[in-house]
């Protein structure tokens, strides 16, 4: 079977939940979202899924709990919860821009808006999803501060990206491993601030891994994201 | 009102237009819209807004075309929200152009901020605490809003303010003539607290009942207690979701998205989804 490098990211964000126990997960895009139904099947089956409609949905498809978005309010702040969302703007200690590019009373762009990432990040794990690695997004300064950083009290626990993952265990980002294929140089070039870290490849899917990869994805909605 | 005609023998019978809304909603007027994204939002209200002459609202609301549209109306002169969005399709181009072209002033909450402000004007609280927000530029940029340190220990959080309604507007499933109403999707969202925020509330519904027959009695989560005004608009939520009476029109949706732009192309378009 052929392995993608989108194969590779969906197990990256599996990794990324290991050891979660009995919490939410609530990842947006399409890989994160692939890599935590990943890990409910395979290492992590107690985590908590759910629909985006107010109901979590067991492995079965049954619904399990009505989770409206006060629930979901509720138990961000119990600190039962792991978050992907995808930045627009990220920096070396986590800063996460959902917002605006430009002065915040009259942006250049205006994006969607911070969302509940100030909540997210002050109350539980949040990691980071960026399918295109580039200087645009990995930035020196983010123009407004969504999502904290770990500098500011921020709980961000990884950044997956079509390139890597990267980890903020020292207190600035830094890389925990490259997907194959994928240089130091080449993750220097598309990030606007120092970074160094190991050279350790990202873990190769297994073929069990690979297997519930395709029944999970069978029109390979992942590739479109991750080329 | 006379001495002698205040023996009421009936219930209130609130029913009214989409025009007698607006009636009661003046320049400068804070307004809270019900709904999320592009999910059961009360269109028709906001379109009656769009036809008036209405103008400088603040509006509160998880946003969606609603805010789009109030927007490219010129209605809006500030936005307290955690976002604007039409799920779908992430971004909402007239939020979008309103904003950069410095239109629109944006008091940019978490969206649980948003809650507790709701919670804290419906239960008349100075305050709501919380740790959302804490180090982000949600706090920088609303010097207004401060921390207060826990008289149980010293943690400092954040004092969300009330955020008082002039009015609410919310769209449901159901109601009677009398007020209360009843929503049949998956999420209340956070309608049942706009209304109760506001000075006045304003409900309109898919169809008014005499009785609730549809759904469990705990989906009827809006009283009469809280409303002022019901008003039924079949399809009142049309293009966003109205589950399960209807789901979001895509196409249209789509079609929204797209005309914004082309001045052109917008003005057809808005003509036709306005003017009803």
């Amino acid at each position: 079977m052929n392995t993608s490098r989108a194969d590779y990211c969906v197990v990256a964000c599996k990794e990324a939940l290991a050891g979660s126990g009995e919490i939410l997960v609530s990842p947006f895009g399409v890989v994160p979202p692939i890599g935590a139904r990943l890990a409910r099947a395979t290492s992590e089956p107690d985590i908590v899924l759910t629909d985006g409609e107010a109901r979590a949905i067991d492995a079965d498809g049954n619904v399990e709990s009505w989770l409206p978005f006060r629930y979901i309010f509720d138990l961000l702040s119990s600190g039962k919860r792991h978050v992907f969302m995808m930045p627009v703007q990220i920096d070396r200690f986590g800063n996460m821009n959902l917002s605006c590019i430009g002065p915040h009373d009259h942006p250049k762009v205006q994006v969607i808006g911070s969302r509940g990432a100030p909540g997210n990040t002050i109350n539980h794990a949040t990691s980071y999803w960026v399918p295109r690695h580039t200087s645009r997004t990995f930035v020196e300064r983010v123009d407004f501060v969504s999502g904290v950083g770990v500098d500011r009290g921020g709980l961000v626990h990884q950044v997956i990206t079509n390139l890597g993952v990267f980890d903020l265990e020292g207190g600035t980002m830094r890389v925990k491993s490259l997907h194959p294929g994928v240089t130091m140089d080449e993750v220097r070039e598309n990030t606007g601030f120092t970074i160094d870290g190991d050279e350790a490849p990202t873990r190769e899917p297994t073929p069990e891994e690979l297997e519930l990869i395709a029944r999970l994805d069978p029109n390979d909605s992942r590739a479109n994201e991750v080329s | 009102m006379s001495a002698t005609s205040s023996a009421k023998t009936s219930l209130s019978d609130k029913r009214c237009t989409t025009d007698d809304v607006v009636a009661q909603i003046s320049d400068g007027m804070t307004i809270g819209i019900g709904g999320w994204g592009s999910r059961r939002k009360p269109m028709a209200l906001v379109k009656a807004l769009c036809r008036s002459d209405v103008k400088d609202l603040t509006v509160v609301s998880y946003g969606g075309p609603d805010v789009g549209l109030l927007c490219a109306f010129g209605k809006i002169k500030k936005l307290i929200s955690g976002f604007v969005t039409m799920d779908s399709i992430p971004l909402e181009p007239h939020f979008r152009t309103a904003r950069q072209s410095g239109a629109v002033e944006f008091m940019e909450l978490d969206e649980g901020m948003l809650q507790w402000g709701l919670y804290a004007a419906a239960n008349r609280l100075p305050f709501m605490p919380t740790k959302a927000g804490l180090g982000s530029d949600v706090l920088s940029t609303n010097p207004s809003i401060k921390t207060v340190t826990s008289p149980y220990g010293g943690e400092e959080v954040v004092a969300v303010p009330p955020l008082k309604l002039d009015v609410a507007l919310v769209h449901m499933n159901r109601a009677d003539k009398h007020g209360n109403a009843q929503y049949l999707g998956p999420d209340l969202y956070f309608d049942d607290l706009y209304c109760m925020a506001a000075d006045e509330a304003f409900v309109s519904c898919e169809r008014i009942v005499d009785t609730f027959d549809e759904g469990s009695f705990h989906t009827l989560r809006i009283s009469r207690m809280y409303t002022d005004g019901v008003v039924e608009t079949p399809l009142g939520a049309h293009f966003t979701s109205c589950a399960p009476d209807y789901e979001r029109d895509e196409a249209a949706q789509t079609r929204y998205a797209k005309a914004a732009a082309d001045p052109d192309e917008w003005k057809a378009f808005a003509d036709e989804y306005v003017a009803r």
